[in-house]
């Protein structure tokens, strides 16, 4: 069977979930189920179909999971929206629509991946200005204290959404490019006083800076890990020259925090740069710097910049008197819904989400839409859609894997990894791993701007494995 | 790079693992803390839009809690309204939405919110059934109730009456009392009234039982074989008990007399001794048969009770190394102190009344669908054999006997042979006031009831027998009037 026609038979279980899920919602509501559940399978199925018509004109060779996957998602989306108001579905399906073009777009105008490097200070400079944008005034608009929206006259966008891809796609060009002479090995053994110096002074300097600043547990072990890593960096005496990128985007993180004050999108980026550090120089010790600069540096801004220091507040105790009802609601709210989820949920459309005018789910639809899922499907329909993710991200890493250039390994890795680290904050914030934050949850959760850069983003995707996987095709690779 | 990707691959099947693992300990693992979280309000609003089952007086007729619809932006909600007012206000409690729910009405919320489990509620989709609220039949008798509110006549205390045969609580009445309909409105106001009105007495609060626990005491020393009826003490007055002179009420000394007229006249310097004679541990083993040391097997919630038992300093529990003399008599020293409530010394005398055989106590009768089925009935069960028959016998015969010629003549019934047992602590800083109680049983051939009777504070010289045994006397004629 070729990849294709698996690729069409894994829309055929997708459409008759949304079919289903319609039903279920609408039964709750009307308790009849109309032929409007199958018109909405239907359709679904036939939007999905035409993009896979466009794949295998365009993209014969493309890994075969991947759309479908993303459709999946996208389905139980839909329904999830659908349930909870129809309006936002039906704009959602637009969104769907319109996701799909620039889909089809993309495919188009990047026929070659590669293109992308020549353009990629631009590329940079545009996804660094996408992310300042929020912060100017008369377009840009605060939300919970955030940072995230602009607002175009009726159009709400979040930049953010578009700007992670160009970031990566700058991060894997260069670190494709810098990624060797950041490590080149230039190690001469050193003369055993050096040897000493390198190691023993750090030590030394490490347990005074700890005795005098009196430093917590947390907060020594970041600093003995930095340490550590640095010695380890500096150990192979690299060149300084190419830290200077490095150092911007530890820097462009931070002015995050500072000027979006979004912990979460924070780390997503951050994340996805020091995975694609990783993969390219294959040094934990360079992981180690960055991260503990970056935890280091949240810890500061946490203890300093109000807004952050509030969200690490509800965070550690949102059931606190005083916080439960104000700022800590949403959380609070969320675990409660959840709590009603238990293992199998109260059942499609059965979620109690707003009564007598408040609402028991603020943001249901975008931040909060995973307690909603919790709290229909339960405990196994959630990890099932954490394990439809799961697949995701292995097909985009398997993408990586077969690549047959270290760009295209980069860019796959890059996409993949930011993809699966907004999954990883948006569900964190909502059941309490980390701080909750407003990033959607990329094809469920309601929003132009997620929808649209997501498909961008598969498509890019699919590029890169179509490239691979024919490459491995001529050569015999893969069968 | 193949290596690394797949480290970072492994790297992020962990953040996902961590990921289910916090939702199952929401979702599962922790889900029964968030839902009893004071501020999730999610299944009172659930519960709100269904009917709540009703709650009914003994007879079936009598609404102690009804609903009325009421809408609420674009929700249709049942709010709870309680037609009988603050009458049955302890027994039954109340349930709104941002206050929460009490009593009954917090013990019986499954059955009264229509709550399932999993399965049944598969099967209640499946037939199209909206989910419902059961009514609850209580044990409770109105005539009684009334008849004990109006003994109390405004004063604080409490009456418990008990069915000895079944533990069917008929009467439960704490004064002062609340009214359940203005908790949405005055709820604060309430709960921080000095005079506790939303605090049952009868489940809730400790007092020094004074004289009627010397039924407890008189339980162990006869069934224990160490003393009979007939065995001559000697009640001089005052008599050395663990090195401290005790004396009898009134200083009045009564010489070598029976153990019967010792508890007629409720003669301290006899039970002290005996209490001596029966030591710590088997007192305390008979108080535990009791249900004293633990909450009270109610269908109440446990946050509402509290156990009867030996404390120390009024705070801890102790079970050795208390005065065993001071003790036998309903007092103690600092090394402990006897303390029980209403329905632990009600529980006393039916346990009694039973022939020894205590029942465990029951607001709930039976629980009935919205179909008119009864779904449930709840069945005497007992709770444990505190005595042989022939001492429970004895004792009957004993109490019959204060009634008859000792200190509780004031609860005699034309017609009905009543026994009981007096108490009267003395509390307060200077003991300027009295613990007046009543515990008793009739009819003595046959019981049928069985009543606790005790008023807080009470100005110096208020009798048990003259206070709360005619109190006790209208309760019993209100509640076996028809079986005279």
């Amino acid at each position: 069977m070729s990849a294709r026609t698996r690729e069409l038979f894994g829309l055929i279980p997708v459409s008759l979930l949304v079919a289903a899920g319609f039903a279920s919602v609408l039964a709750t509501r009307t308790e009849e189920v109309s032929d409007a559940t199958l018109t909405y399978g239907a359709v679904f199925l036939g939007l999905c179909v035409i993009a896979h018509l466009f794949i295998r004109a365009r993209l014969p060779d493309a890994d075969p999971y991947l759309f479908p996957l993303a459709a999946l998602l996208a389905a139980i989306g839909l329904v999830l929206i659908y349930r909870i108001d129809p309006e936002f579905a039906r704009e959602q399906a637009q969104w769907f629509v319109v996701g799909l073009v620039f889909f089809c777009a993309t495919i188009l105008a990047i026929h070659d991946h590669h293109v992308l490097e020549r353009y990629r200070y631009t590329i940079a400079a545009v996804g660094i200005a996408l992310l300042a944008m929020p912060r100017l005034p008369g377009i840009g608009e605060q939300i919970h204290g955030a940072f995230l929206a602009i607002k175009l006259g009726p159009i709400q966008f979040q930049p953010a959404e578009f700007a992670k891809l160009a970031i990566i796609v700058f991060l894997a060009s260069y670190l494709r490019e810098t990624g060797d002479i950041l490590v080149r090995a230039r190690l001469r053994p050193l003369p055993a006083t050096n040897q000493l110096l390198l190691f023993g002074l750090p030590a030394v300097g490490t347990v005074l800076a700890i005795l005098v600043l009196g430093l917590g547990p947390a907060g020594s072990a970041l600093l003995v890990v930095f340490v550590a890593s640095l010695v380890a960096v500096l150990r192979e005496r690299p060149s300084p020259k190419h830290f200077g990128p490095l150092l911007l985007v530890w820097g462009l993180a931070m002015l995050m925090l500072i000027f979006i004050r979004d912990l979460g999108s924070s780390l997503m980026f951050f994340g996805g740069f020091l995975v694609l550090l990783y993969v390219a120089t294959s040094r934990l010790s360079l992981v180690g710097v960055g991260a503990t600069m970056f935890f280091g540096g949240a810890f500061f801004l946490a203890r300093n910049v109000n807004h952050v220091q509030e969200r690490v507040d509800i965070w550690i105790d949102p059931f606190k008197p005083g916080v439960v009802n104000d700022e800590g609601y949403q959380i609070a709210q969320s675990l409660f819904a959840q709590a009603d989820g238990g293992l199998f949920g109260q059942g499609f459309g059965e979620a109690l989400i707003s009564f007598g005018g408040t609402s028991l789910l603020p943001a249901a639809h975008t931040d909060l839409i995973y307690a909603v899922l919790v709290n229909e499907a339960g405990l196994f329909g959630a990890a099932g859609v954490l394990g439809a993710y799961l697949l995701f991200a292995y097909r985009g890493f398997k993408t990586a894997t077969v690549a047959p250039d270290g760009f295209s390994k980069l860019l796959a890795v890059g996409l993949t990894a930011v993809f699966a680290l907004q999954v990883f904050v948006i569900v964190g914030g909502v059941t309490r791993v980390i701080p909750l934050t407003g990033v959607t949850l990329p094809f469920v959760s309601y929003g132009g701007s997620s929808i649209v850069a997501n498909m961008v983003l598969l498509a890019l995707l699919l590029v890169v494995s179509d490239h691979a996987r024919a490459d491995r095709i001529r050569r015999g690779g893969l069968v | 790079m193949n290596a690394q990707i797949r480290n970072v691959y492994g790297l992020f099947i962990l953040l996902f693992a961590l990921l289910v693992g916090f939702t199952s300990y929401w979702a599962v693992l922790d889900a029964k803390g968030l839902e009893d979280n004071p501020d999730n309000r999610r299944a009172l609003i659930e519960e709100q839009t269904i009917p709540r089952g009703l709650i009914f007086a003994r007879d079936g007729r009598t609404r102690i809690a009804a609903n009325r619809a009421e809408n609420r932006g674009d929700a249709r909600v049942f709010v709870r309204e309680y037609p009988q007012g603050g009458l049955f206000a302890h027994p039954i409690g109340y349930s709104f939405l941002r206050n929460g729910r009490r009593s009954l009405e917090q013990s019986r919320n499954d059955e009264l919110a229509g709550e399932e489990n999993e399965f049944e509620s598969i099967f209640a989709g499946l037939e199209g059934r909206d989910r419902e609220g059961s009514d609850v039949v209580t044990n409770l008798d109105v005539a009684g109730t009334e008849a004990a509110v109006t003994g109390l006549a405004e004063r604080k205390g409490g009456v418990v009456a008990i069915e000895p045969q079944t533990g069917k609580v008929r009467v439960m009445v704490s004064i002062p009392e609340y009214d359940p309909n203005l908790i949405p409105t005055d709820f604060r106001a309430l709960d921080t009234d000095p005079d506790k009105p939303t605090f049952n007495r009868t489940t809730q609060e400790l007092y020094p039982p004074g004289s009627t626990f010397k039924v407890v005491t008189a339980t162990a020393a006869l069934d224990t074989g160490k003393v009979t009826p007939e065995t001559i003490i000697d009640g001089s007055s005052p008599k050395e008990i663990s090195g401290v002179a005790l004396a009898n009420s009134g200083g009045q000394s009564f010489g070598p007399i029976s153990f019967t007229d010792g508890l007629t006249n409720s003669v301290n310097t006899v039970f002290a001794q005996v209490g001596e004679r029966v030591g710590p541990a088997t007192l305390v083993e008979y108080m535990k048969r009791y249900g004293f040391f633990a909450d009270p097997e109610l269908d109440y919630p446990s946050f509402q009770m509290i156990p009867s038992g030996i404390r120390r300093n009024g705070t801890q529990y102790v079970q050795d190394g208390f005065d065993a003399g001071r003790v036998a008599i309903g007092q103690g020293g600092s090394e402990g102190a006897v303390e029980a409530t209403p329905m632990q010394m009600a529980l006393v005398a039916a346990g009694i009344a039973n022939g020894g055989r205590l029942m465990k106590p029951r607001l709930t009768d039976r629980i009935v669908g919205k179909d008119g089925r009864v779904k449930e009935r709840i069945e005497p069960d007992l709770q444990s054999e505190v005595m042989k028959p022939e001492t429970a016998a004895q004792l009957t015969e004993m109490m019959s006997r204060v009634v008859e010629e000792g200190t509780g003549t004031a609860a005699a019934l034309s017609g009905v042979r009543v026994a009981g047992k007096t108490g009267t602590a003395e509390v307060g800083a200077n003991r300027e006031f009295t613990q007046p109680w009543f515990i008793c049983f009739a009819p003595v051939e046959n019981p049928r009831l069985a009543v606790a009777v005790t008023l807080e504070r009470q100005p110096a010289g208020s009798q048990g027998g003259t206070v709360a045994a005619p109190i006790a006397r209208d309760v019993l004629e209100a509640l076996l009037g028809g079986g005279l």
